[in-house]
């Protein structure tokens, strides 16, 4: 691959991402149009946020993917190894060793710091759109702050259900401005929304960047009789212990049984190595040693 | 006292042909007023330059807005008319399906304009969805129906509740009775007379229908051909039409 | 004792291996060259560099050759290559006025300067499986006649003259580029040209077809269909004069539609237009076709609600490798967002046995 630029795309590609990028950090929440190039790789499969990666990333980062909270999943490790190949950078599972993480579906559970970059992958960026498939019209509701039609949908929600039925992508207002679409991570992650890191969202497909900078107010939209509950399993992660993760629930033998585990592998991995032990745990071994 | 809306030398033209032109008129506080003349005369044309739907060649269209007193709709930035239309304006189109969510349920479609305007309590908002259902003659355990399982005249009151929750200072409407059966009108009508008189509405009603005006509206306007040819208060129009127009529109009710 | 599962690396890599494995298929058969795919499937070379927007006939064999078939996966391969090349300037419009034409013919007149030519065309073949194929014969050598002199004039040019087709107002405006700049509605007629041209076949057919049979019907005819190459010229700074660097092969298709009128206007013919690279007729008719009914509103026409009047539906659904990227994607884990939706519907049905319950008990 050494016949490619570092990271992959050309230089004026990358600073016209920067532009975007830039754009967005200064209108928080505001979803920038930007020309996303085809990359090597499907759309759908992470190319808004590989191609803001690459904008963003230098020779001295040290580089992290999860796809559900996890680094081994089959799309993190074929994104980290592209990276590896066209930037030669180095990477990590290590939350806390990396200075730019991207992530498909999920916040790590350990807080992220005021020197990390977040990149998040996004399939649909409009959070309006399932109630209005027209983007001209979604434009000009954001422009004209005409969110009354979100609500409609919550209202919705409840009447039929006792509840609001949105379990992840679950929209927030930024800043008091602009309604957002935080990518399909579960409603459990919301108020994580609010960190110390930049957090940025990269739509390939739909050619849109959007950001969060640092310590930015995002509200989860609710009813004050209906207020957001962010929610996950109720159980323990069965391998560490822990109580504040977020679970995955896994079939484990032929009779349907179920045991839970925290979807943040490196979070789970770092909680075992401090001997924390769940129900269904082992002692720790370090596996890279 | 300001009037609440002030028409002033409007004219829309489709190139070379005239929707409607030379219209003037003030609508004051708790006024109705109805414009009649046949399909083509202009006055769905006039109806919807008013509000806002459809940009005229010519003059000005003056909301005594409740913040900053009379201001020209025409020339008012796209957010802060669709802030009025939302608000201080409503309206109710012939064909309910235009007006309403079809895939909402009544209790959402009333709902909607409250959000719209800040309403975050799930509660409140569903009372006031039942309080306007009933006033409208739609039974509560209907909240959370569909509008596509109601009939035509159901939908019409739904639309005219999702409309009338916020309380809005000026009402259009645009044949609201068109389509409907006789017996299902004359209900419709009743209701709206009601409500007219209850919440102190001002309103501009389109119709071809005289019976609408006679039975809604303080004062009348009648057009042919794109220009207004007689206008007073309704009675005085419908009993002593001066215009050669309006005797033939009159009579030709007379004789049904 | 349950252990997470590992190892995706490795099962990249393997599947990786298994894939190239498949794809040479059995080992006792020749192998395909990149050449015999250019030559002979040159039909499939023709789509690829269409939809791929690459006129480039060794790579597009290549990239169906690597793709096992799979055009659109061919047609990706081609479109990832193409964003990484640089780009040395911008040709002259080509001139279809001056293509070498393999093959012409109009719909709209039984003869005009420069005839009918069928040229290579599957038309007029009756469907018949030709077993003689499978047994892998020479083809025998077909009559030739000396090229015509001369420049084929359009058959539109006629309806020109008489004003009875509405003029198209040439626009020196740089047109925006559809690759470089993110598609911002509406669109202009040179985007959306510039999508049709490269969007799937397969849609834009069934767009097409749809408009035939009463979605926004607009009555075309095909005014000139015309195969050939064209040459492509560049101006080189450097020198100060333009120099012809090579020619492309394309299919261009002009329909005559549907009469417009008013009182201020005598009625007049409209057009749709269609140009693709290669030897694509189908898809070029099928995007003249698709064209027209998107022209609605600047000619006056009501919006039917069809689904090939919408700019919007139409451009944002046509791009193949978009689709199929996204169609796939539900394929990759979901676990997160699928755990969060059983929990929310475990969490309804709870509630909703419990007041089932209280309503019992009263």
């Amino acid at each position: 691959m050494s016949d490619y630029n570092f990271a992959y795309l050309d230089e004026q590609t990358k600073r016209m991402i920067r532009r975007a990028i830039l754009k967005a950090l200064a209108i928080p929440g505001y979803q920038v149009p930007f020309a996303s190039r085809e990359m090597p790789m499907p759309y759908g499969w992470g190319t808004g946020g590989v191609q803001v990666s690459a904008a963003c990333l230098t020779p001295g980062d040290t580089f992290k993917v999860i796809d559900q909270g996890a680094d081994d999943t089959t799309n993190a490790i074929s994104i980290r190894k592209f990276f590896e190949k066209t930037a030669g950078i180095a990477t990590t599972e290590e939350t806390a060793q990396a200075s730019l993480i991207q992530t498909r579906h999920r916040i790590p559970e350990a807080a992220l710091s005021e020197d990390q970059i977040l990149v998040y992958q996004v399939p649909i960026p409009e959070p309006l759109r399932f109630l209005e498939p027209s983007e001209v019209e979604t434009r000009k509701m954001h422009s004209l702050e005409e969110y009354g039609l979100m609500h409609v949908k919550l209202y919705e929600d409840i009447s039929q259900h006792g509840a609001i039925a949105t379990a992840y992508a679950y929209p927030v207002k930024v800043e008091g401005r602009y309604v957002m679409d935080p990518s399909p991570i579960p409603k459990f992650d919301n108020p994580k929304l609010s960190m110390a890191a930049i957090q940025l969202f990269g739509a390939g497909r739909e050619q849109r960047i959007y950001a969060l900078p640092p310590h930015t107010r995002v509200v989860s939209l609710d009813f004050e009789d209906h207020p957001f509950e962010p929610s996950k399993a109720d159980h323990d992660c069965d391998l560490c212990g822990a109580s504040d993760s977020y679970l995955d629930e896994v079939i484990v033998d032929d009779a349907g049984g179920r045991m839970f585990v925290c979807s943040d592998t490196d979070y789970c991995r770092s909680r075992r190595a401090a001997n924390h032990v769940g129900a269904q745990g082992a002692p720790y071994e370090d596996a890279r040693a | 006292m300001t009037p609440l809306l002030q028409v002033r030398d409007l004219a829309k033209f489709y190139g070379a042909r005239r929707g409607c032109e030379d219209v003037g008129f003030d609508l004051w506080p708790g006024e109705v007023m109805g414009i009649v003349g046949e399909s083509g005369s202009g006055k769905s044309t006039l109806l919807s330059c008013l509000a806002g739907h459809l940009l005229p060649d010519r003059g000005e269209v003056i909301f005594d807005t409740q913040l900053h007193g009379p201001r020209d709709t025409l020339s008012m930035s796209e957010p802060e008319r669709r802030m009025l239309m939302r608000t201080d304006w409503a309206f109710v189109h012939q064909h309910a399906r235009d007006g309403l969510r079809m895939g909402v349920s009544a209790g959402g479609n009333v709902g909607e304009r409250l959000m719209a305007v800040g309403a975050r309590h799930y509660g409140d908002i569903r009372e006031q969805a039942v309080d306007w259902l009933g006033r409208v003659e739609i039974a509560a355990d209907r909240v959370d129906d569909k509008p596509w399982a109601f009939s035509g005249g159901m939908q019409q009151r739904l639309q005219i509740a999702r409309n009338l929750v916020t309380g809005p200072r000026l009402v259009f409407m645009d044949e609201p009775t068109g389509g409907l059966d006789v017996s299902v009108q004359a209900r419709l009508l009743d209701l709206m007379r009601g409500l007219v008189r209850e919440m102190g509405l001002s309103a501009i009603i389109v119709t071809h229908d005289l019976a609408v005006v006679r039975l809604l509206a303080d004062r009348l306007m009648v057009m042919k051909d794109g220009r207004v040819v007689e206008q007073g208060l309704t009675d005085q129009v419908l009993d002593d039409p001066q215009h050669g127009y309006t005797q033939l529109l009159v009579s030709s009710v007379l004789q049904v | 004792m349950y252990v997470a599962v590992k190892g995706g690396e490795r099962a990249i890599d393997n599947a990786h291996a298994w894939l190239a494995e498949e794809r040479r298929g059995d080992r006792a058969v020749a192998e395909l060259s990149v050449a015999q795919i250019r030559e002979q499937l040159s039909l499939a070379v023709n789509r690829v560099m269409a939809e791929g927007s690459l006129y480039d006939p060794d790579l597009a064999a290549l990239a169906i050759k690597q793709a096992r078939g799979d055009l659109i996966e061919a047609i990706f391969l081609i479109r990832a290559y193409r964003t990484t090349l640089p780009r040395f300037g911008v040709s002259h419009p080509v001139k279809t006025s001056a293509m070498r034409c393999d093959r012409r013919i109009s719909a709209t007149f039984k003869d005009a300067p420069g005839g009918q030519v069928l040229g290579p065309t599957f038309d007029y073949t009756h469907r018949l499986l030709d077993f003689k194929l499978a047994a892998e014969g020479e083809v025998a050598e077909a009559p030739e006649a000396a090229p015509q002199p001369g420049q084929t004039p359009h058959i539109m040019g006629y309806l020109n003259r008489e004003g009875l087709i509405k003029e198209e107002v040439p626009d020196e405006a740089t047109p925006p580029d559809l690759t470089r700049e993110p598609m911002e509605l509406p669109a202009t007629r040179a985007l959306r040209l510039q999508a049709l041209t490269r969007g799937d076949e397969g849609f834009i057919l069934s767009l097409a077809y749809s408009t035939q049979r009463g979605y926004a019907r607009n009555h075309a005819f095909v005014g000139e269909l015309r195969i050939g190459a064209v040459a492509v010229e560049i101006d080189i700074p450097e020198l100060g004069f333009t120099i012809e660097f090579g020619e492309v092969v394309l299919t261009e298709c002009e329909t005559v539609n549907q009469f417009k009128g008013s009182k201020t206007e005598l009625p007049q013919f409209t057009r749709g237009y269609g140009l693709v690279f290669g030897q694509t007729e189908r898809k070029a008719i099928a995007m003249a076709l698709v064209d027209r009914a998107l022209r609605w509103k600047e000619l006056g026409e009501e919006d039917q609600g069809a689904p090939a009047q919408d700019e919007e539906f139409v451009l944002m659904h046509a791009d193949n490798i978009q689709a199929t990227g996204f169609l796939e994607h539900i394929k990759l884990p979901h676990y997160v967002d699928f755990q969060s939706e059983l929990e929310l519907v475990r969490k309804l049905r709870r509630e909703a046995e419990g007041c089932a319950g209280q309503e019992v008990a009263e």
